[in-house]
Formats: C-alpha cells, sequence, structure tokens
C-alpha cells in the first residue's frame, strides 16, 4: 500500500504544483481538475467515502465548470498569465525556504497532535439519532445547528450573486456540438437514479444530503450547457425556483423550532421521531444544494 | 480461485493497451491522432480492467455493477472525444494531411 | 535528533498518516506562497482551492484515532467543501462583474 500511498501524493503535488507555477489560465483550471480528482482517491484511501464522492462531484467536477466558464467569459486582455512566468526563477529560492519552512513547522505539529476523538460518544448516541451512518446522523441531527448555518451561507452566496448582475447564460453548444445535447438525454435518468439512491442510502451507508445534492447540480450544469435555460426566466418557473432554493434552509429551521417545542431544547428532536426529521431535511437539504449549485453557474440573476 | 487467476491475467492484459495509449498521446502528431489513441486503446483498457475485477467481485451485483462503470466511461469518453475534435475543427486546426512535414518528429 | 524525533512520530502514526500528514502541509505552503505573491485574480482563487484541500486533508488525518475512524472531522469536511464551493461561485461573479458594462440589477 505504501507504492500506492507515494503515487497519489506525487500525483497531488505534481498537479497543484502545474496549478500554481506553470503559466496559462486553461491549464492551471485544468490542472486543479485533476488535482480535485486525486484528491477524491486519497479520501477514498483515508476511508472517508462520503468525503470522497463530494469531492469528486464538486471538486473535481462543479468548481472546473464555474472556473472555466469564467475564464472564458473574461476579455481576452485578462486571460494571459505570461508575466508571472519571467518571475518565477527569482522567486525561486525564497519561496522554497517559505515552503520547507512552513511545511516542516505544519507536518510536526500535525504529527504531534493528540488524536483523541468522539468515536465512542458518537456510537453511544447513535440509537437515537434517527439515522444509522454515523456521517449523517451528524451533519442532520448530533450537529444539525453546524449544517443549518452552511446553509444559510450558502443561501448568502446565491443571493450576493443574484445581487450582483443579470445572469450570464452560457453559450448555446447543442447547434455546434449535437453530441452534447445527446449525452445529457442519455444520462438524465442515471443523475436522478443516482441523487434517490445517495438519498434512500445516506440513512444507513455511505451517501446522504451533500453528495446527492452535488451529483445531481452536476446534472443541472449539464443542462445549462445544453441550452435547457429558459425554463428559468419564466416567472411561475422563477417562483418556484426560489422557494426551492430556500426549501433546505426553511424546512432545517422549522425543525429546529419544532425540537425547540417538544423537548424544549433548540433542535432537541424527540428519538422516535428523528428519523423522519431526517429524511425530511434530507431530500429539502439536497434539492437546495443542487440549485444552489446549478444556480452558481449562471453568475446572475435569472430575469427576463 | 478460478476467477481470480483469470482476473489477474485479464488486469495485466490491459497493461499494455494503456502504455500503447500513452505512448501514442505523446508521440502522435496533432489532436487527432491523439484523441484517437487515448479513446480507442484506453476504453479497451479499462474495460479488460473492469472486465478482471468483475470476475473477481463476491456477488453478481457488485460485478455489474463494475461493468455499469466501463459502459457509462464508454459514452463520456467517446462523446468528449467528439466535443474536443469538434471544437479543435472549428478553431482552425484542420487535421493534419499525408504529405505534411512532421514538426513533432523526434520530440 | 530531528530523524529520530521524526521516526518516533511516525512509529506513533503509522507511515500512511505521516506521508499524508507531510503532503498537506506542503500542499498549505505553497498555496500560502501563491495565495499572496501570484497577480492574476483567478491564480490567487486557485491558490485558495488547494489551500482549502490541504485543510480538509489534515481535518480528515485527525479523524484517524485510535478508537477507530471519528465521523465528526468527516462531516466537517463535507460542509466545508461546499462552503469552499461557494466563495469561488462568488468571487468569480464578482470577478466578472467588473468587465461587464450595464447596470446591476
Amino acid at each position: 500500500m505504501l507504492a500506492v500511498d507515494l503515487l497519489l501524493t506525487l500525483a497531488a503535488l505534481a498537479t497543484a504544483g502545474q496549478c500554481l507555477l506553470l503559466p496559462g489560465l486553461f491549464r492551471a483550471v485544468a490542472n486543479l481538475m485533476a488535482f480535485g480528482l486525486v484528491m477524491a482517491l486519497i479520501w477514498v484511501r483515508l476511508d472517508a467515502p462520503d468525503v470522497a464522492l463530494a469531492e469528486a462531484a464538486i471538486g473535481a467536477g462543479i468548481t472546473g465548470a464555474l472556473l472555466l466558464t469564467a475564464v472564458g467569459q473574461l476579455p481576452a486582455s485578462q486571460r494571459q498569465l505570461h508575466h508571472e512566468h519571467y518571475r518565477v526563477p527569482r522567486r525561486f529560492i525564497p519561496m522554497t525556504i517559505i515552503v520547507v519552512f512552513v511545511g516542516g513547522v505544519l507536518w510536526a505539529t500535525m504529527l504531534a497532535l493528540p488524536k483523541v476523538g468522539l468515536v465512542k460518544e458518537i456510537a453511544a448516541v447513535l440509537p437515537e439519532s434517527g439515522a444509522e451512518h454515523a456521517v449523517t446522523a451528524i451533519l442532520l441531527n448530533l450537529r444539525g445547528i453546524d449544517t443549518l448555518l452552511e446553509i444559510a451561507v450558502m443561501l448568502c452566496a446565491v443571493a450576493a450573486i443574484w445581487s450582483l448582475q443579470r445572469a450570464i447564460p452560457p453559450p448555446a453548444l447543442e447547434l455546434n456540438y449535437p453530441g452534447l445535447t445527446t449525452l445529457a438525454r442519455w444520462l438524465h435518468p442515471l443523475f436522478l437514479l443516482t441523487f434517490s439512491y445517495f438519498l434512500w442510502q445516506g440513512t444507513h451507508a455511505p451517501g446522504g444530503a451533500f453528495p446527492a445534492g452535488a451529483v445531481l447540480g452536476a446534472g443541472g450544469v449539464l443542462l445549462l450547457l445544453t441550452g435547457s435555460i429558459g425554463w428559468m426566466y419564466r416567472h411561475y418557473y422563477n417562483q418556484l425556483l426560489r422557494w426551492l432554493l430556500a426549501a433546505g434552509l426553511l424546512l432545517f429551521l422549522a425543525t429546529a423550532l419544532a425540537g425547540l417545542l417538544m423537548t424544549g431544547s433548540l433542535y432537541g428532536l424527540p428519538p422516535q421521531l428523528a428519523g423522519y426529521f431526517i429524511i425530511a431535511i434530507e431530500v429539502a437539504a439536497a434539492l437546495s444544494i443542487a440549485l444552489m449549485l446549478m444556480t452558481f453557474y449562471l453568475f446572475g440573476r435569472p430575469r427576463s | 480461485m478460478m476467477g481470480d487467476l483469470l482476473g489477474i491475467a485479464l488486469i495485466l492484459l490491459s497493461l499494455p493497451f494503456f502504455i500503447a495509449s500513452t505512448v501514442g498521446l505523446l508521440r502522435f502528431p496533432d489532436v487527432y491522432a491523439r484523441l484517437h489513441a487515448l479513446t480507442k486503446a484506453d476504453n479497451v483498457g479499462l474495460g479488460l480492467i473492469c472486465l478482471g475485477l468483475a470476475v473477481q467481485a463476491d456477488s453478481v451485483a457488485v460485478g455489474l455493477k463494475i461493468v455499469l462503470i466501463w459502459g457509462l466511461l464508454l459514452l463520456a469518453s467517446s462523446t468528449g472525444a467528439t466535443l474536443i475534435s469538434t471544437s479543435a475543427l472549428r478553431h482552425g486546426h484542420p487535421p493534419r494531411q499525408r504529405n505534411d512535414v512532421d514538426k513533432h518528429a523526434g520530440r | 535528533m530531528i530523524t529520530t524525533m521524526t521516526q518516533s512520530l511516525i512509529h506513533v502514526t503509522g507511515t500512511t498518516d505521516a506521508l499524508f500528514a507531510l503532503l498537506a502541509s506542503i500542499l498549505a505552503a505553497m498555496a500560502l506562497v501563491s495565495l499572496f505573491t501570484a497577480r492574476h485574480l483567478i491564480r490567487r482563487l486557485l491558490a485558495l482551492n488547494i489551500l482549502s484541500s490541504a485543510v480538509f486533508l489534515l481535518l480528515v488525518l485527525t479523524a484517524r484515532t485510535a478508537n477507530g475512524i471519528d465521523p465528526v472531522p468527516h462531516a466537517l469536511v463535507l460542509t466545508g467543501i461546499v462552503v469552499a464551493v461557494s466563495t469561488t461561485a462568488v468571487v468569480l461573479a464578482l470577478y466578472l462583474r467588473r468587465y461587464r458594462r450595464e447596470p446591476p440589477c
């Protein structure tokens, strides 16, 4: 297994180094996507399958698509990174010293850290939480308040983007590239199937709202690329889109308040009902996350 | 036992295809030839690896899932290759002709 | 002295953890340098993404305790990935806004 570890480490270092040091914006973004894929493999190696699923869909997929589209929208004068190219050799020595120093300090600190963990505590309360899979139980019940704020952060990001400018529709690709439309048509049932599978699996195995939302969001980006965008501009669907974007946060807040009414503490769910609450929040949060990732891709507010 | 041996043999058999496609990616003269090398040889190599893993899988369901991965990858890589070559053609990179001077020879 | 210290540390935590901790440290240092020295804003954004990946790697490494895998850091990293992509999207939208002439809506 040491060989696999070494290979993964070298691949991650190579892609990250090329992303940060080589000239060329497009090359840098492509290397970041490759880096995301390597990181997904590293998560699998470190026994974090939930993180690997989310990283493969978001880190390698959606972040790369966002960056590539943004680079394509930039004026030609902004697409070059060439002036950095000449400065690299002169900065090389101080950069190496800083990297070795900071890296060494971080590494020594990291290895000296005591690893306490909450494994036993979580195993003790897992039967009361309403989910059999520990990560889902933590996200949606035990530390639900963190996830609530995290979805609020995402909603704030959507609000910030919508207040900036009108949507920048992606270029209409379906006329020049007919294969893309066919691919989207073929893959969409599979995206929906994977989404439902992850949601269903989330309570007892790796999966859950975040990977499901990420997969559906990636499918949504594919839809936007093939020009299926008109519905967002229609008044009725635009209202529906707003409600769905807020659905995760609203349901989460409602659950927290219901917990306050039923048990007297914010987000204190009674154990016998926790399972139903978790499923409801999971579906709403996954839909909201998927639509938020999809609307990020427009860099603005869809309005006719 | 037989399944394991067959699986290992299939995975070993995939290695020449990957080596061939990597050599093709590095040595072929233009985008289209490189895409050809990547999509053809890599798909066969990955198919052999998937078959080798599916033979060793514990249950039929797991084996079918592994084969499904191959199917999805075939779909994605063929569409991706079409997209890359169409966009290369549209942005003015005509395919190399038979009597063109090979500028990349020996590199 | 340093080699003996390193050996004892590796002995405590295992080779895999030590290797990936080293990777995370180098990635974090590289990304920090790039974050402060890069000229192009998009390059800084890429550095920020790599820095967040390095931090996630450190967090996941702390999850590998002697009692088994601790799920709390995994949940933290899962939310962190989504927050990182939100940040990227907002920065890109701000950056694109700079080059558009139309009034805000």
